[in-house]
């Protein structure tokens, strides 16, 4: 019980600085987009309902309630919160000392290490393959702590992922369009194997029906929201690739 | 500026790319989804299947969408030739369609068309298909040969 309010307050704190980053920001920038605020909050509240509510309630014997909470937590949750934007933010709400050390944090030879594509992409799809063929998944349902650091480590690096795929924060030194893409189609290939692994080999203590339609689930429903991944990152690459002069002069050049 | 055989290139590129995913797609949505023809998962499957078909279908989404935006910055640059592009999208969706009816069906044994039925003719119908596919992408691609771009 005590998980769960400790996530409640967790998410309340993170959606009061936001509003506060906000206001903050405002003082000296535009105004932050309000779809942006609308994008947060969803992220927080649907990567909630892994943690505390009924989805929550139910994962503790139903794999397939298990998968519906994995979706939300570590894929849906993490790409509506990147896409707010949430460290631009807070640059533009800090002071110029205080954003100068937050880009020194982010800009550190760890946080380089921990946003390339390659080592995001086997914190999530590796940490994914730990937790479903090993006993990792059973200790999960009898510790507390453990329960808690799994879902910690789904989120962080769901978010990380996303956020190295898309880079809708500053993130530097960039890897090109082409390496994101050719990184992702391994990260999805590893998701989809998995779940087909897990379609014949159900984790420990899940009966087989349960584990199939949880692994179903699982590649379908990621597959909806890697898509919507993909058609941003295809949408961004486009207009990166726009062609330098416009119409009009290319028409007057001929 | 580019010139006009990078176009020319580049519509096949993309033609090819939306074909594969094109294919890609219907397998999933009419086979899968709607007959339930298809198997989510065959038991006889190897390893080796296994991993080929979800490096096939992390490939498909790129291959549409991808395809798809290359389309797109083909008309905005004005290199589309349609029946050059078109011809490409008919020869992707043969060449993933064979792949599929010879490697991924008959090799890996991932699934097959259908189950409970005799399945030579299936096989013979879906593999013809492909070819037909190719044989007539190739000759758009040919007749496209002296066509302009679109301006």
């Amino acid at each position: 019980m005590y998980v769960e309010r400790l996530a409640l307050i967790i998410a309340s704190c993170c959606i009061l600085s936001y509003l506060l980053a906000m206001k903050y920001s405002a003082k000296r920038f535009k105004t932050w987009p309000l779809r942006k605020l609308v994008l947060f909050v969803s992220g927080i509240v649907i990567g909630l309902q892994a943690v505390a509510g009924p989805i929550a309630m139910h994962a503790h014997h139903s794999f397939v309630y298990h998968m519906i909470g994995h979706l939300l937590l570590g894929m849906l949750g993490p790409l509506l919160l990147i896409l707010s934007q949430p460290v631009t933010l807070l640059l533009r709400a800090l002071s110029q000392s205080g954003a100068r050390s937050v880009s020194r944090v982010f800009r550190s030879r760890y946080a380089r290490f921990l946003i390339h594509p390659i080592t995001a992409a086997v914190l999530n799809i590796g940490g994914l393959w730990l937790l479903y063929t090993t006993h990792l998944f059973h200790l999960m349902h009898e510790s507390a702590l453990v329960s808690m650091l799994v879902h910690l480590h789904v989120f962080a690096a769901g978010y990380l992922f996303t956020l190295a795929m898309l880079y809708t924060d500053p993130v530097p030194y960039r890897k090109s369009y082409l390496y994101r893409v050719i990184v992702f189609v391994f990260a999805l290939a590893g998701h989809g194997i998995l779940s087909k692994y897990l379609y014949a080999n159900p984790p420990m203590g899940i009966a087989p029906a349960d584990a199939r339609q949880g692994a179903m689930l699982m590649y379908y429903g990621g597959d909806l929201i890697d898509l919507t991944i993909i058609v941003i990152l295809c949408w961004q690459w486009y207009q990166a690739a726009a062609p330098k002069t416009s119409l009009s002069a290319a028409k007057a050049a001929e | 500026m580019e010139d006009r055989s990078t176009y020319k290139r580049r519509n096949i590129f993309s033609g090819f790319m939306f074909g594969v995913g094109l294919v890609a797609f219907i397998d999933e949505a009419v086979f899968h989804q709607l007959l339930h023809w298809h198997h989510f998962y065959d038991l006889s499957s190897t390893t080796l299947g296994l991993v080929s078909d979800g490096f096939f279908h992390a490939l498909s989404w790129f291959a549409t969408v991808g395809g798809l935006f290359l389309f797109a910055d083909l008309r905005r640059r004005r290199g589309l030739i349609p029946l050059r592009w078109s011809g490409a999208v008919l020869v992707g969706s043969g060449v993933f369609q064979l792949y599929d009816g010879l490697i991924q069906h008959k090799l890996f044994r991932i699934h097959q068309i259908r189950y409970g039925v005799d399945i030579f003719y299936y096989d013979l119908v879906w593999n013809i298909i492909a070819v037909l596919l190719i044989a007539a992408g190739i000759w758009c691609i040919r007749l496209s040969r002296g066509k302009e771009h679109v301006r």
